[in-house]
């Protein structure tokens, strides 16, 4: 995901004067290609999270489209008033590109845990935010944040996630994508999630199936503007819809689909599978820890046939 | 207009908006004034009829706080009305009591403090980039610079040797509770050298000197310029100057009002009309409350001291 996203930021500022990249010092292995492509318009800025957000919005402001690159939650967190006040509420045209969403770096420790970063992202007026769930949902978000003006949060997980999608030519801001039709097989369960965890969710999904549950599945790339159509549309068609992402609960994309609901209503009970509102102390691979606090495919699996059953 | 012209309206301007307002902030209104008056008259590239002309040059404060001394120099220079003015902190107003990008001839909004140097170093960068001319200013204040990202700011500017950067410090020693140094130790030039800067100091009450500081920030090594400017906090009120009370107090009605306004037109430059009290205010006598208002007075500033007391 990450190098489908720095290839395709290197083709957009070939064709873009206007492109630039700041990173907060890293992205070892994974920026080169970038700098030694465009050097003129690759500035590292040292480990300055503040300043280099600053320094995105006042090169916005001069008409550049600059994308700021950092990991886990040095990019957002470290810098929040920045975004807030610098970049969101100039609607500067800066796009935030994490890597690292969820526990990515899960054996770094807590501190490398992005796990409240969408719910601080999504609470900021102008700031699209987008987790896209495989190499070709980034690619095509990367290509749609760089055609809107305006501050965007990009969460990426880290390289290497099974591609989910063949393609998404028909990718949109704002819309979620069906992965599986269960009607045929009279489906009970309508199951939501954003970003890479969709690796685990689908392998859950397949469980059910496997076990008898219809499942109608979909990935939603946008948290904000969140798709309430889909979320309405699902909330009058099943009993349960579960939402599923590597965040914590409270303020992520769970309770994004919480406010949709609660608005367009529907016969749809909602359960949230997340990080339960605590701090992960455990040390450990992505897998070990998603297992952990219960957004592994087994996990997601078993809370599933448990609620509904 | 003159600078000195316009430093002095500054300052009226800021009194009446404070005063109006019950505002706070007129010491720091009273500090910038003659950076922001010589700025307007003499440094800045603008045209009020096209505040956003792209060859203008940039300008943050980035102390928005001070935010009545920018709106009165913007009133002052045509980009807003003189009568605008009076709403500031107002219901429905565009003048907020820190600086709003909303308003006409306003770049950057600013008003958490640390946050200008580096959009004003983004944009400095980006001149670079596209081969422009403009200049990017910053005016920032001492207290200000207890903040990391102004550090972060200078560390990167002296980097990319961003030579068309200037910042300005507003160096008047008193911060929200005390004095600089009793607060965090300061040794403000010393410390802008050590991060690679050129810098100058001047007297920022010298228009003068400023002026002259101001326009040549070109040097051979193609660093961002400081302009470390030694001002008094409240300057041009006896009774406001070096008390950080009136770094939140607002003339009141009476006394403050009255001996503030007459105080400056003792000092009113040739060529001026008072907008609002034109032949000043009835003579009154200054009642300052006696003693310091900093928290120091009473509190040790560093367990160090402390120790060396006891002993």
């Amino acid at each position: 995901m990450r190098d489908t996203v720095v290839r395709e930021l290197i083709a957009l500022a070939r064709e873009d004067q206007t492109v630039n990249l700041i990173t907060g010092d890293l992205g070892f292995g994974v920026l080169k290609p970038f700098w030694e492509a465009l050097p003129d318009r690759f500035i590292n800025a040292g480990i300055t999270e503040q300043n280099l957000t600053g320094v995105a919005a006042g090169m916005a402001l001069e008409g550049k489209k600059v994308f700021t690159y950092s990991i886990a939650n040095f990019p957002t967190l470290h810098c929040l008033e920045q975004i807030r006040n610098d970049c969101a509420y100039h609607d500067a045209d800066v796009k935030i590109i994490c890597v690292g969403g969820g526990y990515v770096y899960g054996a770094l420790g807590m501190s490398h845990h992005a796990t409240e970063d969408i719910a601080c992202m999504r609470a900021l007026p102008n700031v699209t935010v987008i987790c896209p769930a495989d190499a070709v949902e980034a690619k095509y978000a990367l290509r749609a944040i760089a055609k809107m003006k305006g501050t965007c949060y990009l969460r990426l997980g880290r390289g290497g996630e099974k591609l989910i999608h063949t393609d998404l030519t028909d990718f949109e801001i704002g819309k979620a994508y069906r992965l599986r039709d269960a009607k045929a097989s009279g489906a009970q369960v309508a199951v939501f999630s954003t970003g890479a965890i969709l690796e685990e969710v689908t392998n859950a999904c397949d469980a059910l199936e496997r076990q008898g549950v219809g499942v109608e599945q979909y990935s939603f790339p946008t948290v904000k503007p969140i798709d309430s159509r889909t979320v309405a549309d699902c909330a009058a068609r099943f009993d349960h819809i579960f939402t599923v992402e590597e965040h914590n609960i409270v303020g992520g994309f769970g309770s994004a689909v919480a406010e949709a609901l609660s608005e367009t209503g529907g016969r749809a009970k909602l359960h949230r599978l997340g990080i339960g509102d605590f701090y992960c102390t455990e040390v450990g691979t992505q897998d070990y820890l998603r297992d952990c606090v219960g957004v592994s495919a087994a996990k997601i699996t078993r809370t599933i046939l448990e609620t509904i059953r | 207009m003159n600078s000195e012209q316009l430093a002095w309206l500054i300052r009226r301007h800021g009194v009446e908006m404070t005063h109006l307002s019950h505002g706070s902030h007129i010491g720091a209104i009273f500090s910038v004034a003659d950076i922001m008056g010589v700025l307007y008259a003499d440094i800045l590239r603008y045209d009020a009829r096209d505040p956003a002309w792209d060859g203008r040059d940039r300008f943050i404060l980035s102390k928005g706080h001070a935010g009545a001394a920018l709106y009165a120099a913007l009133a002052e220079c045509g980009f807003i009305d003189r009568e605008e003015l009076k709403t500031h902190y107002c219901n429905g107003s565009r003048l907020s009591g820190h600086v709003s990008h909303l308003v006409p001839g306003v770049d950057f909004s600013t008003g958490s403090l640390g946050h200008g140097l580096a959009v004003a170093a983004g944009r400095a960068l980006a001149a670079k980039q596209d081969g422009k001319s403009f200049r990017s200013f910053a005016v920032l204040g001492d207290g200000e610079c207890n903040e990391g990202e102004v550090w972060e700011s200078a560390e990167f500017a002296n980097h990319f040797r961003l030579d068309n950067l200037i910042a300005v410090i507003d160096y008047n020693h008193l911060q929200s509770l005390d004095f600089c140094n009793n607060t965090l130790e300061v040794e403000m030039a010393r410390r802008w050298a050590g991060f690679g800067w050129h810098v100058m100091e001047v007297d920022g009450h010298d228009h003068r000197a400023l002026r002259e500081a101001l326009t040549h920030t070109d040097n051979p090594e193609h660093k961002p310029t400081v302009i470390v400017a030694h001002t008094v906090k409240g300057k041009g009120v006896s009774f406001m100057e070096n008390d950080v009370l009136w770094h939140y107090r607002f003339p009141h009605d009476g006394w403050e009002y009255n001996c503030t306004v007459n105080e400056l037109h003792a000092a009113m430059p040739a060529g001026v009309t008072d907008p609002y009290t034109p032949d000043g205010c009835p003579e009154m006598v200054p009642q300052p409350e006696p003693g310091k208002h900093v928290a120091s007075e009473t509190y040790h500033p560093t367990f160090y001291h402390r120790e060396v007391e006891q002993q």
